[in-house]
């Protein structure tokens, strides 16, 4: 049986499989289809500093193998999450990494400060790439400078692994990722979601409340593996693939253009066991490639 | 406990009931856990069709000791398309059973189920679950024409059925909320379900007369377990989701303008 653990910076994860935030909730909701300590982690909902509603309905619109979506990242706010949501994930065999996001770097220095404070949260990811915002999200994510600003800000405030989450919608995403390490991220996580629309012919309408939104799932797999082999080849902290991942083959493809770990996002939606059988399967692989750690085959890409 | 479970359903039977209506009835592989009246499934059907995330439909009927779901279906779009297309052997994956379902117990005495179209469908199981409890009920259905009035006979086998058609091919003519047996009254509660401005009527009236109401929503929906916050309605207690605080709503949380 070939060795399924994968470190990203100083956090040792049992298998390279997350679940991606916004697709998970905080894992309790996923209880009843699967055993979520099974995985390397969960990456829950992102957090702000105070409470959002998000965006109006409808914030879904479903598209040739995907989805676009325009939650706007509705939460109940760092403290509720400390005091309510926390007590309940905490004893979780698995690592809870917190989605971070903010419209201003102090409220990102906030929220990821108190964060600090939880013993089980071992780490959190930093969202400078939601396209659902007015103000913030995205905006810091797709120039070099501002990226490193935040990152640079958060790093002075926030002492365990730090993760940065990337957009796509940028020209040159390694450009971005050098930045941000260079602000001390210890890892990368992408891609985000892309930045669509969709249209309802018949009414003359668009399908969202906010006209664009984020698209996801099997149809944007191509273009997050194209990023992640250029970031993986441009940084040395680890890579974190995500985008369109649906069947071990599909994570062994990411960790092949350099990832060290994959997330699982839209297709949690398809099966909501999806996540485990990923990392079942991607130990199949390694074994039926004679291959005895998960390192072996990070950025092993035959070019 | 587990409240939801993933089987493989084998599909036993499908009927056309009209042109745009159908019955399939279907067979859980594996243990279904308790399924209240008004829950819903979410039906992963072949991607082939055009379907990439699943599609939740209303628990029509459920029989717990041969683990058998029906589903009546209104075909509209690429999803429910895919379920007319069903045959008897064909295996479907569902995550089942989901959401709050209608509660019985908040609002007792004798009362009246009114559907519109394919809103009839969660009200087989509402029925047959009040009638188990020898409880005091009437439906109420609303439809364009006769066409669009489904599976009469089995919901009259249930409790006595009103019709309200706007073409006036069966019952009285015009819509639910025109219907002689709300001007009777003798109701003590409202379960609803169909489209939206029939059930905003009808939430009407029954505020208008200080009954308590239940409606069951209809939103797109990404994930169904109250994970993705696509599916949100927008309610006193802020926005919620349809799939894990619904489908059923008290009139009474919700912010429409009636």
């Amino acid at each position: 049986m070939a060795d399924l653990k994968t470190k990203i910076g100083s956090l040792e994860l049992k298998n390279p499989v997350l679940t991606a935030s916004g697709t998970f909730g905080y894992g309790l909701e996923y209880q009843d289809y699967m055993d979520i300590s099974k995985l390397g982690g969960i990456i829950v909902k992102g957090t702000t500093l105070a409470p959002r509603q998000g965006n109006p309905y409808p914030r879904m619109a479903e598209v040739h193998m995907g989805m676009l979506n325009a939650v706007g990242l509705q939460n109940k706010g760092v403290d509720y999450f400390v005091n309510n949501i926390y007590p309940k994930i905490k004893d979780i065999d698995t690592n809870m990494i917190v989605n971070v996001s903010g419209s201003s770097i102090p409220d990102y220095v906030e929220t990821a400060a108190r964060i600090d404070g939880l013993d089980r949260i071992p780490a959190i990811e930093l969202n400078i790439s939601c396209p659902n915002v007015k103000q913030g999200g995205m905006a810091f994510g797709v120039n070099p400078a501002s990226a490193a600003q935040v990152v640079d800000a958060v790093r002075k405030a926030y002492s365990k692994t730090l993760i940065v989450k990337l957009s796509p919608n940028v020209t040159d995403i390694a450009e971005i990722a050098r930045a941000v390490e260079g602000a001390g991220a210890d890892s990368v996580s992408l891609i985000n979601t892309m930045l669509g629309m969709a249209i309802n012919a018949e009414t003359r309408r668009p399908v969202l409340s906010t006209v664009t939104g984020g698209m996801s799932g099997p149809a944007v797999k191509p273009v997050a593996l194209r990023m992640v082999w250029q970031t993986a080849k441009a940084v040395k902290i680890p890579v974190i693939g995500l985008g369109g991942i649906q069947c071990a083959t599909d994570a062994i493809e990411f960790l092949l253009a350099g990832a060290s770990a994959v997330e699982i996002g839209t297709a949690n939606f398809v099966d909501p066991a999806i996540s485990e059988k990923v990392a079942v399967g991607i130990g199949e692989w390694l074994d039926r490639h004679g291959c005895k750690s998960v390192a072996e085959i990070v950025g092993a890409l035959e070019c | 406990m587990k409240k939801s479970t993933q089987t493989d359903l084998i599909v036993r039977s499908s009927e056309r009931l009209s042109d745009s209506a159908v019955l399939v009835s279907m067979q859980a592989c594996d243990p279904v856990p308790d399924v209240r009246p008004g829950q819903f499934l979410q039906l992963l059907l072949p991607s082939c069709k055009g379907a990439y995330l699943r599609r939740p439909y209303s628990i029509h009927d459920f029989d717990s000791e041969t683990g058998t779901v029906s589903l009546l279906v209104q075909m509209v779009g690429t999803g429910s398309r895919a379920v007319a297309e069903l045959k008897a052997g064909d295996v479907v994956n569902a995550l089942m059973p989901l959401g709050n379902g209608f509660d019985l117990e908040s609002q007792p005495g004798n009362s009246l189920l009114v559907a519109g179209g394919v809103g009839m469908a969660p009200m087989y199981l509402l029925g047959k679950e009040l009638k188990a409890m020898n409880r005091n009920f009437t439906f109420l259905f609303g439809a364009r024409g006769e066409k669009q009035l489904l599976r009469l006979e089995a919901f009259r086998s249930l409790a006595p059925v009103a019709i309200s058609t706007q073409d006036g091919s069966v019952g009285e003519t015009g819509l639910v909320t025109d219907n002689s047996i709300l001007a009777k009254g003798g109701f003590d509660s409202i379960f609803c379900c169909g489209p939206t401005p029939m059930m905003k009527a009808v939430a009407k009236y029954a505020s208008q007369n200080n009954l308590p109401c239940q409606v069951s929503l209809e939103h797109h929906m990404a994930c169904g377990m109250g994970a993705c916050l696509c599916c949100v309605e927008d309610t006193v207690e802020g926005h919620v989701c349809v799939c894990k605080e619904g489908p059923v709503f008290d009139i009474k949380k919700l912010k429409w303008q009636i």
